[in-house]
């Protein structure tokens, strides 16, 4: 029982943690219908920061906030210098230029800081465990993630429901032309929706750094789940992506840690542990493979794509 | 009618005559890391062959093609590992596979268009990575060794540097006539009308979906092709010849020297790999070039390589 709760702790805090990558993916598309792969890499260059500005300075929230600023300007930097002139052009043109970034961001980053990962340790106030329920710990550092993302979440939807730069970002989705016409700078504000897509990708890396080893391409596997996310919560749609990415969050947890029991129970020893890892990272696939079967269009598409 | 001579045909026909002569010239040098290389550059160039039947004709973005090269490469490779040398059974049952497993994705992932077929073929593909990664009887993340090649009957033997290459060669001119006899059909027109517009293709009577699908499982299938020819030639197959990366060089070779033209894939995977060997003598950092080249041509060589002869024809004559 306490390991269930545990897991489901997990499943919840990856699934938020996806969401922040997710929810940047799919602002980015929906707004500027931009397919943008590199998102993985900014992701890396979250963590990346993190690890180096915590080092400099000392103190592990210095540095992450640090490293998220200096996040958000890289990704300006990039959608000034490359995605500004992308827009517009066709999907397989995006997904060629940001792989092209991918390659560059990658190698940039082993000249930098060096083929090893890096690691960033968690100060003594987040590393120790917490007592949740009468003979339960929990990882105090998991529920600053959770609590840190719930935040953002909370944010993010005040943001663009209910204030002024959100009600242009809406706009801006669905008439660019009429949103220019009436005198909004359209550039700028495309720049900060990049930037600010890219902030999030950064917090979810920075936010990962302490759990797993900060390294090259640790960007492009989590960044397949958040395209996974997108597709069954319905590209552009915000609401969509934190639904898919509790879903995926606590299939893929749940499942990694209990589906081996589950089919050893069904199936010989051997049998199971033979499928077992293959078949749980299957999970999330066959998910999505019927969502897509019931609904093509991910299950809160935000419609007008 | 264009004028015979042009830079185009020039190029095409320069290039098959020298990858027809490239035995000759390693043979009588010895340099036989040139004929390795370009074994593995015709291989790719037939994936890419194959890739640009869905992608240029068909206008099917897929971002996970190098699913059927490990698709095709481990049905030779466990079938070896299991005792089945015989290529009579293995390369059928690797196309077999590719085959069914285009099915069931393409079945899928066509039920959507655009931006989601992308994603969705790129997570079917990682998906197949997860799940051979996931092997541990057949090394799982540390691939699989072949310890012989397929076994044909006597005068063929893979063994042989020259005669895989040749062999190599002749089903990528194989696959490349199939792919044009495909598109100058009734068949390959339907689906490039598919492509340009689907709802009036299906206003005419055109079951278009189902066109799609066949045209996503030839070239599924071809693509194990090229699978199981990497598996012998490498006597090695391991997940990491279908990572998702793998599916993006697909794409750069097939975009690259020209999509919706029978030669392109094979200039862009010859273009691609020999600058991919030449950049890594340069420098140890050589993706710090070629990513930013990619962009280059994405910003400014639209149609690729073959736009740009084009474009160099039209220019000469007028």
């Amino acid at each position: 029982m306490t390991l269930f709760i545990e897991q489901c702790l997990n499943g919840l805090q990856f699934g938020l943690l996806l969401f922040l990558l997710a929810a940047g993916l799919t602002l980015v598309f929906g707004i500027m219908d931009l397919v943008n792969l590199a998102h993985g890499s900014l992701y890396m260059i979250g963590a990346y920061f993190a690890a180096t500005f915590a080092a400099w300075t000392g103190s592990f929230v210095l540095g992450a906030i640090l490293a998220l600023l200096a996040t958000l300007l890289v990704g300006m930097v990039v959608e000034v210098v490359v995605m500004r002139r992308i827009y517009g052009r066709d999907h397989l043109d995006h997904v060629l230029a940001t792989f092209g970034l991918i390659l560059f961001f990658d190698e940039a980053v082993r000249l930098i800081w060096g083929p090893a990962g890096l690691s960033l340790s968690l100060p003594p106030w987040l590393s120790a465990p917490v007592q949740i329920l009468p003979g339960v710990n929990y990882s105090a550092y998991r529920l600053a993630v959770i609590v840190v993302t719930l935040a953002v979440a909370g944010f993010l939807y005040v943001l663009v429901m209910r204030t002024r730069i959100g009600m242009l970002i809406r706009a801006g989705a669905s008439n660019r032309e009429m949103v220019g016409a009436l005198g909004v700078n359209i550039k700028l504000l495309y720049t900060l929706v990049f930037g600010l897509g890219a902030a999030l990708a950064g917090l979810a890396g920075l936010m990962q750094a302490p759990i797993l080893t900060v390294q090259i391409g640790m960007g492009e596997n989590i960044v397949i789940l958040a395209f996974v996310i997108t597709v069954i919560g319905g590209i552009g749609s915000i609401r969509g992506a934190l639904v898919a990415a509790l879903l995926v969050g606590f299939i893929d947890t749940l499942g990694r840690a209990f589906f081996p029991d589950i089919l050893r129970m069904l199936l010989s020893k051997e049998a199971a542990a033979t499928l077992a890892p293959a078949l749980s990272s299957m999970l999330i696939y066959l998910l999505m493979a019927v969502v897509l079967v019931v609904k093509p269009e991910g299950l809160f598409s935000a419609g007008n794509k | 009618m264009r004028p015979a001579l042009n830079f185009r045909t020039i190029v095409t026909v320069v290039l098959i005559a020298a990858l027809v002569l490239l035995p000759l010239y390693t043979g009588l040098s010895g340099n036989r890391f040139l004929l390795t290389l370009f074994t593995r550059i015709v291989i790719m160039a037939l994936a890419a062959v194959s890739l640009n039947l869905m992608l240029g004709y068909g206008g099917m973005m897929s971002f996970g093609h190098a699913a059927y090269l490990g698709i095709g490469g481990y049905a030779v490779g466990i079938l070896a590992h299991e005792g089945v040398l015989n290529g009579f059974v293995q390369w059928p049952v690797a196309l077999a596979a590719s085959a069914l497993f285009a099915l069931v994705i393409g079945a899928l992932s066509l039920r959507t268009r655009g931006v989601y077929f992308i994603m969705i073929t790129l997570a079917f593909a990682q998906m197949t990575y997860y799940t051979f990664a996931g092997l541990a009887r057949y090394g799982g993340d540390d691939g699989l060794t072949i310890y012989k090649r397929s076994q044909f009957v006597a005068p063929i033997d893979l063994s042989n540097k020259t005669q895989f290459y040749y062999i190599c060669l002749a089903l990528l001119f194989g696959a490349i006539y199939l792919v044009w006899r495909l598109t100058n059909s009734r068949f390959g027109m339907a689906i490039q009308g598919a492509r340009s517009n689907d709802i009036r293709m299906r206003a005419i009577g055109f079951p278009t979906y189902r066109y799609r699908l066949v045209c996503f499982v030839i070239a599924g299938t071809l693509c194990g092709l090229a699978g199981a020819l990497l598996a012998n030639q490498n006597d090695f197959v391991s997940p990491s010849i279908m990572y998702w990366t793998r599916s993006g060089d697909l794409i750069i070779m097939v975009v690259l020297g020209g999509m919706a033209t029978p030669f392109g894939p094979v200039i862009g995977a010859v273009a691609l790999l020999v600058l991919e060997e030449a950049l890594s003598g340069i420098t140890e950092y050589w993706q710090i070039i070629l990513g930013p080249l990619l962009l280059l041509v994405v910003l400014f060589a639209r149609g690729g390589i073959d736009g740009l002869l084009a474009r160099a024809d039209s220019k000469v004559r007028s």
